[in-house]
């Protein structure tokens, strides 16, 4: 039998906002020996339910596992996989220059209109610049800034958007209620 | 504690009450039903203790000889009893000596509420003595866990602790209270858990599933019912024999499912799995349909995946959504309890008898019974077999006495050889393989059904495990019969060394102590068999038997368990020899 290719899939996992659901939802990724390429998480939208947006390479029927042993755990609400193009997605990153080279010609000033990045903020001795985009764009930045010199350079896990009208986890909650009507 | 609040306790009312930590837990134990308390204790744990001991009126406690066996005599009595185990622990090793039957109760789907002292609050992440990050350590083996570091908090963990640990599919639960917590005091009022947010202990029933599986149940020429103990964690034993009585289906049942309908029903017709009979296996492959209640396709049910169930669509009956498509794939999934859903798959399907299809099973019973169990239940050679003393000591007990195992080669022989007439007869360590859990699960088994003789088979590997437990049961004079199956060898892994390792007994040979002698140190009377003329009366001298009890019989010392199905290997390839 062929083993099945994999693909990227990004996690949105909601839960409640607990202390020690991280690692929660970690464990599920270390006993199936999947690795964890990018991790964001941050208050929901809805207040009380927190968001874990978790990017991994796995098959898809691995995912699919993966995702109902995350929910299976008591305090998380609901777990939606997507693939890359059923979402909209970003990352942030900052790179350090020597405030120097930008001064010394105009090949940075350049890069940061050509590449639609920002300057946050300018020092006598450094310039922080900011960009967002797919990894791949201010991976593609970084290239071209590191010959003057990028003395730091950060990059967040992504967050994403559906491309759906609503929040999902919304319609969730409804059917939720609905559900506990019929039970009971 | 004042004098005046003791008289206050008995008194049942809703209003807040100002009382400790500690007195909290055992008021909301009280409020859970909870009447008996398997532990041990420690530094950590101390106030629950003391205010323990004004309740003893009202709560059993039962001082276990290690914390591993206070679980396990928990998880004993949540099998037998359907409630939920409880129990007490320290912090630090205490706590750390629970987790191989919190893993077990979490793989065998046992409700337990284990609760751990813990160091006191300003203390927690200084390595102080006897702390250990009892969450993070138990949190992959228990279905939820929490630490309580406030007193007020305490009713409300431990009235969501019995909700989890009860509800849908049942598991071990940790509460870990910070010593702190136990002292202080707080306005204690009770209000039981109904539903959790974040939490669907059971789907909602879908009835397009019901229909698509009655549909498939109705066209099928070869069905095969596969029992799982989902049907007695549901209380689903008289829907399934309705379900079972109306369709004609033949049902296999697991390890974990045995006893759930009566051994000798004639559409029984046996064990799945790697040790089980040789026609539920070898017809898996036959079979158009499999319909699988409440039990997961474990490995040692179903050998090679790829060469499992072959000729069949599924329908997958189960509670836990993470176990639909996890090791083999659902063709029908229908989500929920089973005790909701066979009925009404019972009420859409029409009557039948697969006549022709259960007398498959039945020759192939007999080739196995001339092949395998003759020879086991009644050998012509000398030696003592295990297979004879289980067949006859399951007689003795009129074939209804609640079944308690360790782990290994006898193990699969009572489960091959042991009888039962009624549900919740079997204690067993299914999906952990727990060696040691026999004895104090048996103990915890005669605690939760004390009407009912409780004979649990262990091996002599497994039995010194937790031989310590015989201490508690002398203490506590648990009237349990234990049945020493003695090879002095590590019997499974020695019949796995000889088929599969070329005879390489590498540790498996055990010198053992006398364990008639150990027996006596702990006051149980024993006897040890060693001919197979004295067989029958020492059965009937352990039988008879008022309190515990200790047979030991010598028994062959390279006996093997067969039918087998090689690890990894079809279960068509199941070997008779």
């Amino acid at each position: 039998m062929k083993t099945p290719d994999k693909e990227e899939f990004t996690l949105s996992i909601y839960s409640e906002n607990h202390v020690g659901l991280l690692n929660q939802i970690t464990t599920v990724f270390t006993r199936r020996h999947i690795n964890i390429e990018s991790l964001t998480t941050s208050e929901s939208a809805i207040s009380g339910i927190h968001k874990f947006t978790v990017v991994v390479d796995a098959t898809a029927d691995n995912i699919e596992k993966l995702a109902k042993q995350i929910e299976k755990r008591i305090d998380v609400l609901k777990v939606f996989v997507f693939r890359a193009d059923e979402i909209i997605h970003q990352e942030i990153a900052l790179y350090k220059v020597s405030t120097s080279s930008l001064l010394g010609g105009n090949e940075i000033e350049k890069l940061v209109r050509q590449y639609g990045a920002r300057i946050l903020e300018i020092t006598p001795e450094y310039t922080v610049i900011e960009k967002t985009g797919h990894k791949e764009e201010t991976q593609e930045l970084f290239e071209k800034l590191d010959p003057y010199g990028v003395s730091q350079f950060v990059r967040s896990g992504r967050i994403a958007i559906t491309k759906t009208k609503k929040e999902l986890l919304e319609n969730y909650l409804k059917k939720l209620e609905t559900d506990q009507t019929q039970l009971n | 504690m004042e004098p005046q609040s003791q008289l206050l306790m008995k008194e049942k009312t809703n209003e807040t009450r100002r009382m400790s930590g500690s007195e909290a837990v055992m008021q909301s134990l009280l409020k859970e039903g909870t009447s008996i308390i398997f532990g041990y204790p420690g530094g950590a744990i101390m106030p629950i203790y003391d205010a323990l001991y004004n309740y003893h009126d009202q709560m059993h406690h039962v001082l276990t000889r290690h914390e591993q066996g206070a679980v396990h005599a928990a998880q004993g009595y949540a099998r037998v009893t359907g409630k939920v185990g409880v129990c007490f622990a320290t912090s630090g090793p205490g706590a750390t000596n629970t987790v191989t039957g919190l893993a077990d109760a979490m793989m065998d789907s046992t409700p337990l509420v284990v609760i751990t002292g813990q160091v006191t609050s300003s203390l927690l992440g200084t390595d102080a003595f006897q702390e250990t990050d009892v969450v993070g350590v138990t949190q992959p083996v228990t279905k939820w866990n929490y630490q309580v570091r406030k007193a007020e908090d305490i009713p409300a963990a431990l009235a969501r602790a019995f909700y989890i640990a009860r509800s849908g599919r049942p598991g071990p639960v940790v509460v870990d209270i910070t010593k702190d917590a136990q002292i202080n005091e707080l306005d204690f009022q009770y209000r039981p858990v109904k539903s959790i947010r974040s939490y669907t202990p059971e789907s909602p029933i879908d009835f397009h599933q019901i229909e698509e599986a009655a549909k498939l149940i109705n066209l099928s020429k070869k069905p095969l019912a596969l029992i799982g103990q989902g049907i007695v964690l549901g209380n689903a034993e008289k829907e399934l024999l309705d379900f079972l009585e109306k369709s004609g289906i033949p049902a296999a049942w697991t390890l974990l499912g045995l006893s759930a309908i009566p051994s000798s029903h004639p559409q029984n017709v046996g064990m799945l799995g790697m040790h089980g009979n040789y026609g539920p296996n070898i017809k898996t492959n036959e079979a158009d349909l499999i319909i699988a209640i409440g039990m997961r396709f474990d490995d040692r049910v179903t050998g090679d995946l790829t060469r499992y169930a072959t000729n069949a669509k599924v329908i997958h009956m189960e509670i836990d959504p993470a176990e639909i498509n996890k090791n083999v794939h659902a063709d029908v999934p229908v989500l929920g309890n089973v005790k909701k859903t066979l009925p009404l798959i019972t009420g859409k399907i029409t009557k039948n008898e697969h006549k022709d299809w259960l007398a498959e099973f039945e020759a192939c019973f007999r080739i196995e019974y001339n092949r395998i169990i003759d020879k086991e239940i009644a050998p012509d050679d000398k030696g003592l077999r295990m297979g004879e003393v289980i067949s006859k000591v399951s007689s003795a007990f009129n074939d209804d006495a609640v079944m308690v195992t360790d782990v290994g080669q006898h193990q699969m022989m009572s489960a091959r050889y042991f009888r039962f007439k009624q549900t919740r007869s079997v204690v067993t360590s299914g999906g952990l393989g727990t060696m040691g859990f026999g004895v104090p699960a048996a103990m915890g088994a005669k605690l939760g059904a004390p009407e009912r003789p409780v004979c649990v088979f262990v091996g002599d590997g497994g039995f010194q495990m937790t031989i310590q437990e015989l201490g508690t049961i002398f203490q506590t004079k648990i009237p349990v019969k234990i049945v020493l199956l003695n090879n002095n060898f590590l019997g499974m892994v020695r019949q796995w060394q000889e088929l599969f390792f070329d005879r390489r007994y590498a540790s498996t040979e055990l010198i053992n102590p006398d364990f008639q002698t150990i027996a006596k140190g702990y006051h149980v009377p024993s006897v040890k068999v060693t001919e197979r003329e004295t067989l029958n009366d020492a059965i009937k001298q352990m039988v008879e038997s008022e309190g515990p009890f200790l047979m030991e019989v010598l028994v062959e010392k390279e006996g093997n368990v067969f039918p087998m199905v090689p690890s990894g290997a079809s279960v068509s390839d199941i070997r008779l020899e």
